[in-house]
């Protein structure tokens, strides 16, 4: 028979090797040796947490009290694994990519980052883990009672409590040193995942070994069984058919929804690939960890007398045969599977405590916030130890106080109900984009209540918390409140009426809720990151950003990432944005990523808050949504912009090219201009030249040649000197040095004194000037003097180049509003059309027929002078001869000024 | 087990698309399988044997581990893809 101290040494040298294991498992890891840490095997079996020592013990006792109905618990989970395409490749894609440490932080996320929602479902969580911890310590310690028992030497087991107050003690050790090395939840926990693994091992080993000795030891092989089945009392299968599906359905949630599976499921899953292996993998463990259920306790049930404890056939079987060895390794078993779920759900639960409840009391605390100094680090890990060791406490607690409940697998049962509540925010958010905060926030409340009303309460036994008259009456009399009838409706199993009602209220407020309520920003943007998150596999940006100094960020990614990690963060981002140093631009993508860095340490809505003290704003508004809903938005304008900028370009282009052409043109004019300019000043030079040698050789000549010649010298000289006049007239006109006299004048005065002078210079006595005096008679403001230039400049060109027989001029005067045109139409050829355009430049002469007339200058200066004097002067076609028009203001602008 | 290897890609694109809607349907068929003990009991318990009860589980659960094995190697290397990937290109 086994002694206690042996018994103690043996568990003591098992948990020995158990921190062997961890502490070489995290070398490893940090010697970056990840190897078959990371393989998918070690991922499969850390699911084994799910076999608690419920499982290992309880359901031997379960089939042998209730037949096959245990095998729903394990066929649950596998139809689940089985469907991984459905669910739960989504969710560890979501736990991925957003960073989750909990499955409170997951629907805290999703839900738009909501503390308030990840209060609750940790809140609910405690209290669903609580009595399965409870259940862990009472099955520890009721194995020690196996062996007090057994022996004949009757050492006796003084008190349980301490035995179950160590267990707990040493669970939380172990579980401090292994569960809090690090921060980040996606720097994984090596070694208690290895160690986890290896327990994994330990307790299917135990079941098998001890299924086989049962079928080939005790019985003579398969057959015997089968026909020791038929001759058991559980021989007929009394299918309760509204249990059998409420624990398919109960298992296969809480697989999904018990805080500790999502640990290991989610936060600690190192390759999504690794979920395609579990899928058929963790259905072998769970079709081998209950092969043997039904052997055992059939065997249990006739070999050991009526009335022991079912729930310990798994020991006490090989008890019975001596087997003291198989016993031990049984016992094993069962504590293995006690502290493997112990110490997972204590690390998940601190974890959701500590980023959920004591991180945002902490923050609200501390006035100056996020951006104080100090190593917030020390403060999370010291309140997630401190978690763990109060829920550690918390499940002795209740195992002290409520020692004598039930059988093992109702406090599972229950503890499974709770955690399931959780589901359909879960399964709402993942897939529904219209679930919203208020739905979920509603049906968890309403779900909780109703399953800590049906069940959690009634649990503890008439008059403990519910009073009978509750029970059997409903509260005040209520008939339809009854705990165990709601609505009145009587006659379910208790398990399936609890489950029933708290998950159909809590769906039908939960969907109810989403659609009457309406999501935030935050909200609709991270719904959407989760149900599409296939198609999305960057994350949408919650931050305006630009407000925030880098260097406040660098100070508390320091505190929570730690110095080193923090700093090659912001230097790696630093050198993206091609900079030198520690402290980047803050860009939005840049804070996301911070963010996306501290949520793996403190949780989505911790590090959401945290950033958003030194942001500023830490609202979306609705301009950011459109920006991130549609980025092919801003790409759109951002290529019209440059289309705009490029169509300048373009217009500039052919501004400068215009430019160019008129240049090329002036200086292609200045070269005709000064050839014309030589020639007219080379032909009067050569005749005055050579009629200057005649007279100088020719003293003989006689009187009258001398004359003619000296006067053909004195015309051509006066000829140059008018040539050089219109040049300078020009030059100062063209340079706008000229200034204008203004003054009052009467337009008959100025036509008569030009038609004079014209007949002065040379009169040609058959020239007709045709005019009609009394429309002449228009006073008006101008330079007379320029004015008076043009209209002689006029009257010689038509004089001079008018062809026809009898040459006549007719000018006409007409009032247009504030202007008054003066035609000059005289009866020739006029100018021929392709002409008509070149008449006012320079030099321009059609013929050489009146080549002595002048310079070609007549008309260039014209123009000069009515621009001047702010009018118009223009060849007028159709008129039946050459016909120019004249349009000048009445008064001037500059003459008004001048009054 | 191992299916002859498709001449055409798009043949194999589709092959995998089927192979996908087989591992959502699988669940649903197991879910079938294990909800069927519920008829037996129609008749008072008489014949619903524990032992049949026994090895019809098992026999299914078995079926669905091997299937479940048999997807998930053909699924393996297509985890990253989402469902409605129009993607036809090789990948293996």
């Amino acid at each position: 028979m086994i002694p206690f101290n042996m018994l103690v040494v043996v568990c003591l040298v098992y948990v020995g090797m158990l921190f062997l294991v961890a502490f070489g498992a995290e070398k490893r890891a940090e010697q970056g040796k990840l190897g078959w840490l990371r393989s998918p095997m070690v991922y499969t079996l850390s699911l084994s947490i799910y076999c608690t020592a419920w499982t290992f013990y309880g359901a031997v006792g379960y089939a042998a009290r209730s037949g096959l109905e245990f095998v729903t618990i394990y066929l649950g989970p596998t139809l689940v694994l089985v469907g991984w395409w459905w669910v739960l490749r989504k969710l560890v894609r979501i736990g991925r990519a957003q960073r989750i440490t909990s499955i409170a932080d997951l629907i805290s996320s999703r839900y738009g980052k909501s503390n308030l929602l990840g209060i609750i479902v940790t809140v609910m969580a405690v209290i669903g883990t609580t009595p399965y911890i409870a259940l862990q310590l009472q099955s520890v310690t009721l194995s020690f009672a196996v062996f007090a028992s057994e022996t004949p030497e009757g050492w006796a087991l003084p008190d349980l409590n301490s035995t179950a107050f160590w267990v707990a003690v040493g669970l939380a050790i172990f579980t401090i040193v292994f569960g809090t090395r690090n921060l980040d939840a996606n720097e994984r926990h090596h070694g208690v995942v290895t160690a986890i693994a290896l327990e994994a091992i330990v307790k299917l080993v135990a079941l098998l070994a001890v299924g086989i000795f049962v079928v080939w030891g005790v019985a003579q092989g398969p057959s015997d069984i089968l026909a020791r089945i038929d001759a058991s009392p559980i021989a007929k299968w009394q299918l309760n058919s509204g249990r059998w599906a409420t624990l398919l359905f109960l298992s296969a949630a809480a697989f999904i929804c018990l805080p500790r599976m999502f640990q290991v499921l989610v936060v600690e899953n190192s390759d999504e690939r690794h979920v395609a292996t579990a899928s058929w993998a963790f259905p072998i463990y769970l079709f081998f960890m209950s092969l043997f259920v039904v052997p055992i306790a059939v065997v249990g049930l006739s070999v050991l007398p009526e009335g022991s404890n079912p729930d310990l056939y798994v020991l006490t079987v090989p008890l019975l045969f001596d087997r003291d060895g198989l016993a031990m390794l049984s016992f094993l078993g069962g504590f293995s599977s006690a502290t493997s779920m112990v110490i997972m759900a204590a690390i998940a639960l601190s974890t959701m405590v500590s980023n959920h409840i004591v991180m945002p009391i902490w923050l609200n605390m501390r006035q100056d916030g996020a951006t104080m100094s100090g190593d917030v680090r020390g403060v999370v890990l010291l309140s997630r130890r401190f978690s763990i060791g109060a829920i550690l406490a918390l499940g002795y607690l209740y195992y002290r106080f409520s020692r004598d409940g039930e059988a093992l697998a109702a406090i599972g049962l229950i503890s499974f109900t709770g955690v399931v509540q959780v589901l359909p925010a879960l399964i709402g958010g993942m897939f529904w984009r219209g679930a919203t905060r208020a739905g979920a926030a509603m049906g968890l409340i309403l779900g909780f209540t109703v399953w800590a009303y049906t069940m959690f309460l009634p649990s503890f036994g008439e008059s403990v918390v519910l009073s009978a008259s509750v029970l059997a009456e409903g509260p005040f009399g209520i008939g339809w409140l009854r705990p165990q009838a709601l609505f009145g409706i009587e006659g379910m199993d208790p398990l399936v009426h609890a489950v029933f009602w708290s998950i159909t209220l809590n769906t039908i407020v939960f969907v109810a809720g989403s659609l009457a309520s309406f999501p935030g920003p935050l909200e609709r943007l991270q719904g959407a990151q989760f149900v599409n998150i296939f198609e999305h596999s960057v994350s949408a940006r919650g931050w305006s950003g630009g407000m925030a100094e880098a260097e406040d960020l660098l100070v508390m990614a320091q505190r929570i990432l730690g110095p080193d990690e923090a700093q090659a963060l912001f230097q790696a981002e630093s050198r993206s944005q091609g900079q030198h140093g520690y402290l980047p631009d803050i860009t939005p993508d840049f804070v996301e990523q911070l963010e996306r860095e501290l949520t793996g340490s403190v949780g989505a809505a911790t590090a959401h808050a945290m950033v958003g003290q030194i942001i500023g704003g830490s609202s979306v508004s609705v301009e950011d949504l459109l920006a991130v809903a549609d980025e092919t938005a801003q790409m759109l304008e951002y290529s019209s912009q440059l289309e705009q900028k490029s169509s300048e370009l373009t217009r500039t282009a052919r501004q400068l090219r215009e430019a160019n052409e008129k240049l090329t043109e002036l200086s292609v004019q200045k070269d005709a201009f000064l050839s014309q300019i030589s020639h007219e000043l080379r032909t009067p030079m050569t005749s005055i030249r050579a009629f200057s040698e005649i007279l100088m050789d020719g003293n003989n000549l006689p009187e009258s040649e001398l004359n003619r010649y000296s006067s053909i010298i004195h015309d051509e000289t006066i000829r140059l000197t008018r040539l050089l006049d219109d040049l300078l007239d020009l030059s100062v006109l063209e340079n706008g040095q000229v200034s204008l006299n203004y003054q009052h004048g009467n337009l008959h005065e100025i036509l008569e004194r030009a038609v004079s002078s014209a007949r002065s210079i040379d009169a040609e006595p058959g020239f007709v000037i045709r005019r009609d005096t009394q429309a002449e008679n228009i006073d008006l403001v101008t330079d007379t003097d320029r004015l008076r230039q043009v209209f002689i400049n006029l009257i010689s060109n038509a004089r001079k180049y008018c062809d026809a027989d009898a040459p006549e001029l007719r000018i006409s005067v007409r009032l247009r509003g504030e202007n008054v045109q003066i035609d000059f139409v005289d009866n020739g050829s006029g100018i021929p059309k392709k002409s008509q355009n070149l008449i006012f430049e320079k030099f321009s002469r059609l013929s050489d027929q009146a080549a002595a007339g002048g310079a070609g200058l007549g008309l260039a200066i014209c123009r000069e002078i009515v621009s001047k004097l702010m009018g118009q002067i223009a060849y007028l076609p159709g008129q039946g001869g050459g016909a120019f028009r004249v349009a000048i203001p009445l008064k001037s602008p500059r003459g008004k000024a001048a009054e | 087990m191992k299916p002859l290897r498709p001449v055409f890609l798009a043949r194999q694109g589709y092959r995998r698309r089927r192979v996908m809607d087989a591992a959502r349907a699988l669940p649903v068929l197991g879910a079938f399988l294990v909800l069927i003990p519920l008829l037996w009991s129609g008749e008072d318990g008489g014949d619903a044997a524990t032992r049949v009860g026994v090895v019809y589980l098992f026999m299914i659960w078995a079926g669905l581990i091997v299937s479940a094995g048999w997807l998930a190697r053909y699924l393996d290397g297509h985890v990253d893809e989402a469902p409605e990937s129009r993607d036809e290109g090789p990948r293996e």
